[in-house]
């Protein structure tokens, strides 16, 4: 039997045994950086995205809804299962070359376990590669929402979506943005982005070897559902705001519409405006050098960015100022010579009858009415000094959410100029200027720019007599209470409610026998108010401010048209044309609307200088 | 003279633990969501092979034990000739030809070179007249081993020829002198202190020794010139490893055997399979994350999974219970088999079986050691357990002869040269 030998071959196996239980111990039980390892190999955490939240307008139109993009992605580290690269390129339509070279590029970029190999694919190249994307192992798609649109409208309003950048990456104090995930930009997609972007949602699950999944983890007990973004509802009428930019094809300007009940905003056009589709995520990079490039600034958001001095738009307002700090009354009358001297400076009056009432002065624009009325605001006892006094005048204005941002909830708004009196003590020396140096201002022009939606804003504020909802492009959050409160929120304007009604009759016979006369509408009593806007650049600008039906406001709207000429050529029909559509949409007034309408839709106003090198691509579908 | 056959029961039964682990283990990993059951795929084909070998098994038992004794040296030939065979007509299979084509069958020949192997040895070991102190018969011992063994190299399966040195265990056994193992050893101590230092620092490092144990014995003048031959044998025997090393060993085979000495890391390369194998071992933890629940074996990430990194699944998925359980299953199927040969009254069962024992304690030691990072990768399959047909037929056959030669020991007389 057993020799010594023997023996000790069984104790070298018994050792060697014991050998192996101890180091797959000390591997499989002492040591767990193993398993962590494993898992960090194997398991992948892929985050499911939610649905946007769609946009509709105010009559339930969708405008706004989600496109997938495929991004064709590679899963890291990167270990390409013997492909077929010939066949690989020839569906991704990029030759060998392009295929190293963005291989490279992805290796280098990684993160968090995968690496983009190409962006955007488009939808046909995605469903061909898709069926046969078992074969290229490692490469899988990630969908991600883009955005598209129902109409070619409203771009300005609605922004669009981007990748979020490396500063908001770091200063996101709730981590929800991974690199390469899209948010809102510009507009209503940024403004109200967290209502919009919804709740992520997790998958867990395991990959093979070329990052397959192969399952999910745990029975998916971990995984999170993602939850949709909230719809929003625009207060915006999209046929309204359609029918504006129509009115505004080929001209540079600006309409805005507001309902004075509510502040929300009915139509927001800036003009000339790209078709939003062209700036979505697979667009956009094609397209925005060209819009930059553009020297009718078509990405500007002029509705809320542009100051333009609001010329004699601005003449009921100088009126409400006089009569509320008490420079004149209801029945105050100026005697006009058609013209007004100050010193050896003449300022021009247009043709009108010599005695001017209060509601004349605006009906036929005088500017010796306003030029007094505003020395004689100036000049007031209570105030000691000429700054004072401009104080005070610029406190009205301001009540009135004039030369100040209003806090609308689209991007890039702009407060205006309205000049502090140290403007003027930089000027001219401190105490050393007097209403003489700022007599311009009183007819809405020299050192004043309001946007079109401030000056909108000030119309609706005149329909209600007194207070104005901060103008809002968002009516409803589908699933949420309320829009923010300070849209809920009513603004007074420091001037008596009784001291509207002067002025609402002037801008009434501005209508019905002054400067906007010839383009009344039958049916609707419209108060409004002519500008014509000096340009020192060009041509003047044709503005126009007014509401309607009087008797119970359902719209403000303010109108500039760039270099067109008179406010009642051009901005006064167009206004009128969008309160009929909008007021009454089914009731053809005539031959005499159709031949406004087709001349507003068809003249081109964009100066000559500008339209060759003008970039059409952008505006078309 | 059959009077009655006694099959050893326990080794039998650990025989059938062992491959049923194997199928199972094959099973999980080939396994795919929604893919077929246990006895279709790999699993199945497993199956079938065991199948196949408990039915030759039957007819082995059927054969008188002196047939086998009786015609040894033709078993032998066979199997060798098989070799040239694969030479000539095989058919080239990662980089190796060890494989015949036989239909949609491909049969590995160097799998029953060992069990031919065994029988020769078997054989010439219990010759009448053989004895270790003869030179010409250690000179035929060694050349019965080392040309099936050269056949398998010109193979290019160096992992396979490798196995046939678990002959020496068997040679220990029955009177070759310790030295050639010593000598075997400390040729493996200078291969590894060569590569690690380089023939340069292992030379100087000799040397020293060398002028040390000189300044202590250099008044005993008897030692002073086998120690000088030592030193000049362990330098030139290092120099030669070097040259070895750098000329003659092919590429991944040196990066395996730097990657195992930790002289190089190379996770992506050389030493992924490795990695990858430890990674899955160590992530079973002590319960494993269940059958057909081993993420790393699923996920494909292990190369040879089903055949050389079998050892992986059972890590990963049954944890160190199940890995431990495997070790202490062979370990004891090895000594019960040793307990079987040592049993044994006649020189040529003894010998036959424990060199069955030595293949399989080989096999062992290589196959475990590699996945867990303490050999280098050398691709020889767990015996049983890897997924082959070759493989489960030769062991299973080499295993039931063995088993056949045990269970008629009661009819043998004492060996008077045992």
């Amino acid at each position: 039997m057993y020799s010594r030998r023997s023996w000790n071959i069984v104790v070298v196996i018994v050792l060697i045994g014991l050998l192996y239980v101890g180091r797959l111990f000390m591997i499989q039980v002492m040591d767990d950086t193993y398993a962590i390892t494993a898992e960090k190999i194997s398991l992948r955490r892929q985050t499911v995205y939610p649905q946007r939240g769609l946009i509709f307008d105010r009559n339930k139109n969708l405008v706004v809804y989600n496109d997938p993009v495929y991004d064709l992605m590679l899963s890291v580290p990167i270990r390409l299962g013997g492909i077929d690269t010939t066949s690989f390129c020839n569906l991704l339509q990029i030759d060998r070359k392009e295929f190293d070279k963005r291989l490279s590029k992805s290796k280098r970029s990684s993160y968090r376990g995968k690496a983009i190999f190409m962006k955007n694919v488009p939808n046909t190249t995605y469903v061909h590669l898709q069926e046969r994307l078992y074969e290229f192992k490692g490469f899988f798609f990630e969908i991600r929402q883009d955005r598209n649109y129902k109409y070619n409208s409203s771009a300005h309003v609605l922004g669009y979506l981007g990748e979020v950048n490396k500063s908001e990456l770091k200063e996101q104090a709730d981590d929800y943005y991974e690199q390469g995930d899209f948010n809102g930009k510009k507009g209503v997609e940024r403004f109200y982005e967290e209502y919009l972007r919804g709740d992520k949602g997790e998958q867990y699950f395991y990959v093979d070897k070329f990052g397959v999944n192969r399952g999910s983890y745990k029975e998916g007990k971990l995984d999170i559902d993602a939850t949709d973004g909230n719809n929003l509802i625009l207060g915006i009428d999209i046929d309204l705001q359609q029918y504006g930019e129509e009115l505004l094809n080929n001209k540079m300007g600006s309409v805005v519409a507001i309902e004075p009940k509510t502040g929300e905003i009915l139509a927001l056009i800036s003009s000339p405006f790209y078709h939003p589709a062209k700036f979505n995520i697979q667009n956009r990079g094609k397209y925005y050098s060209k819009a930059i490039k553009d020297p009718t600034k078509p990405i500007f958001n002029r509705a809320v960015s542009a100051p333009y001095p609001p010329g004699s738009t601005f003449k009921p307002i100088m009126a409400l100022l006089g009569l509320e700090d008490g420079a004149i009354t209801e029945n105050t009358h100026f005697g006009c010579p058609g013209y007004y001297r100050l010193g050896r400076r003449i300022i021009k009056c247009h043709g009108h009858t010599f005695n001017t009432s209060l509601q004349r002065s605006i009906a036929s624009s005088c500017n010796t009415f306003y030029c007094l009325t505003f020395k004689s605001f100036m000049q007031q006892e209570k105030y000691k000094t000429a700054e004072e006094a401009y104080n005070s005048w610029r406190t009205y204005l301001s009540s009135l959410g004039l030369g100040e941002k209003l806090g609308i909830d689209v991007s890039g708004e702009r407060g205006g100029w309205l000049k502090p009196s140290s403007f003027y003590d930089n000027m001219h020396g401190k105490g050393r200027w007097s209403y003489a140096n700022i007599i311009s201002l009183s007819f809405g022009q020299g050192e004043l720019g309001l946007t079109p939606v401030q000056i909108a804003n000030a119309a609706a504020c005149i329909a209600n007599q007194g207070y104005y909802y901060t103008p809002h492009v968002v009516k409803e959050i589908e699933g949420v209470q309320s829009i923010p409160e300070q849209y809920r929120r009513k603004n007074h304007a420091e001037i008596s409610p009784s001291n509207f009604i002067p002025v609402i009759e002037g801008m009434h016979e501005v209508t019905k026998s002054g400067t906007g006369a010839y383009v009344a509408i039958k049916g609707i009593e419209i108060a409004g108010k002519t500008g014509t806007v000096q340009n020192s650049h060009g041509k003047n600008h044709s503005a126009y401010m007014s509401f309607a039906p009087i008797d119970d406001p359902q719209i403000a709207i303010a109108v500039v048209v760039e270099e067109a000429g008179y406010g009642a050529t051009w901005a006064a029909p167009i206004a009128h044309l969008m309160i009929e559509r909008y007021l009454q949409p089914d009731s053809a007034d005539g031959t005499s609307r159709e031949f406004l309408e087709t001349k507003m839709k068809e003249s081109n106003l964009i100066p000559l200088k500008y339209r060759s090198i003008q970039d059409l691509s952008l505006y078309g579908n | 003279m059959e009077t009655r056959s006694q099959i050893d029961i326990l080794s039998l039964f650990i025989f059938l633990c062992i491959a049923a682990l194997g199928v199972a283990s094959v099973y999980s990993a080939t396994f795919e969501i929604g893919a077929e059951s246990l006895f279709e795929g790999r699993s199945g084909k497993q199956m079938m092979w065991l199948g196949l070998s408990f039915f030759l098994g039957i007819v082995i038992f059927l054969i008188n034990t002196n047939f086998y004794e009786q015609f040894s040296w033709v078993f032998y030939i066979f199997f060798t000739t098989l070799l040239v065979v694969v030479l000539v007509i095989g058919a080239d299979i990662n980089g190796a030809r060890s494989w015949i084509k036989i239909g949609s069958y491909s049969l590995q020949p160097s799998e029953f070179a060992k069990y031919g192997a065994a029988f020769a040895v078997s054989a010439y070991l219990s010759r009448l007249n053989f004895s270790f102190h003869r030179f010409r018969d250690i000179l035929i011992l060694g050349a019965i081993i080392a040309v099936p063994a050269g056949l398998i190299i010109l193979q290019r399966d160096t992992g396979s020829a490798l196995v046939f040195s678990s002959f020496i265990l068997v040679l220990y056994r029955e009177g070759l002198t310790p030295f050639i193992i010593i000598l075997g050893l400390i040729t493996v101590f200078i291969f590894i202190m060569t590569l690690v230092f380089g023939s340069l620092y292992f030379s100087i490092a000799v040397g020293v020794v060398f002028l040390v144990f000189y300044a202590f014995t250099f008044t005993n003048k008897k030692l002073l010139l086998p120690s000088i031959y030592a030193a000049v044998l362990a330098i030139a025997l290092s120099l030669s490893v070097q040259f070895l090393f750098d000329n003659i060993l092919q590429p991944h085979q040196r990066k395996r055997i730097q990657v195992t000495l930790n002289l190089i890391e190379d996770n992506q390369g050389a030493g992924y399979n490795v990695n990858q194998s430890k990674i899955a071992i160590g992530s079973g933890q002590f319960a494993g994350k269940g059958f057909l629940n081993g993420s790393h074996t699923k996920g494909n990430f292990i190369p040879e999974q089903e055949t050389d990194f079998i050892f992986c699944t059972i890590g990963e998925e049954g944890g160190w219970l199940m890995s431990s359980l495997t070790v202490v299953l062979f370990v004891a199927f090895i000594l019960r088999l040793f307990y079987l040969a040592e049993r044994a009254k006649k020189k040529y069962k003894r010998v036959f079986i424990f060199s069955l024992a030595s293949i399989i304690f080989f096999h062992l030691l290589v196959n475990v050691g590699m996945t867990i990072g303490l050999m280098p990768v050398i691709g020889i399959p767990l015996p049983l357990i890897s997924y082959g047909g070759s493989s489960i037929l030769a062991f299973s056959i080499f295993v039931f002869t063995a088993l056949k030669l045990d269970s008629t020991r009661d009819q043998d007389l004492p060996s008077v040269y045992s």
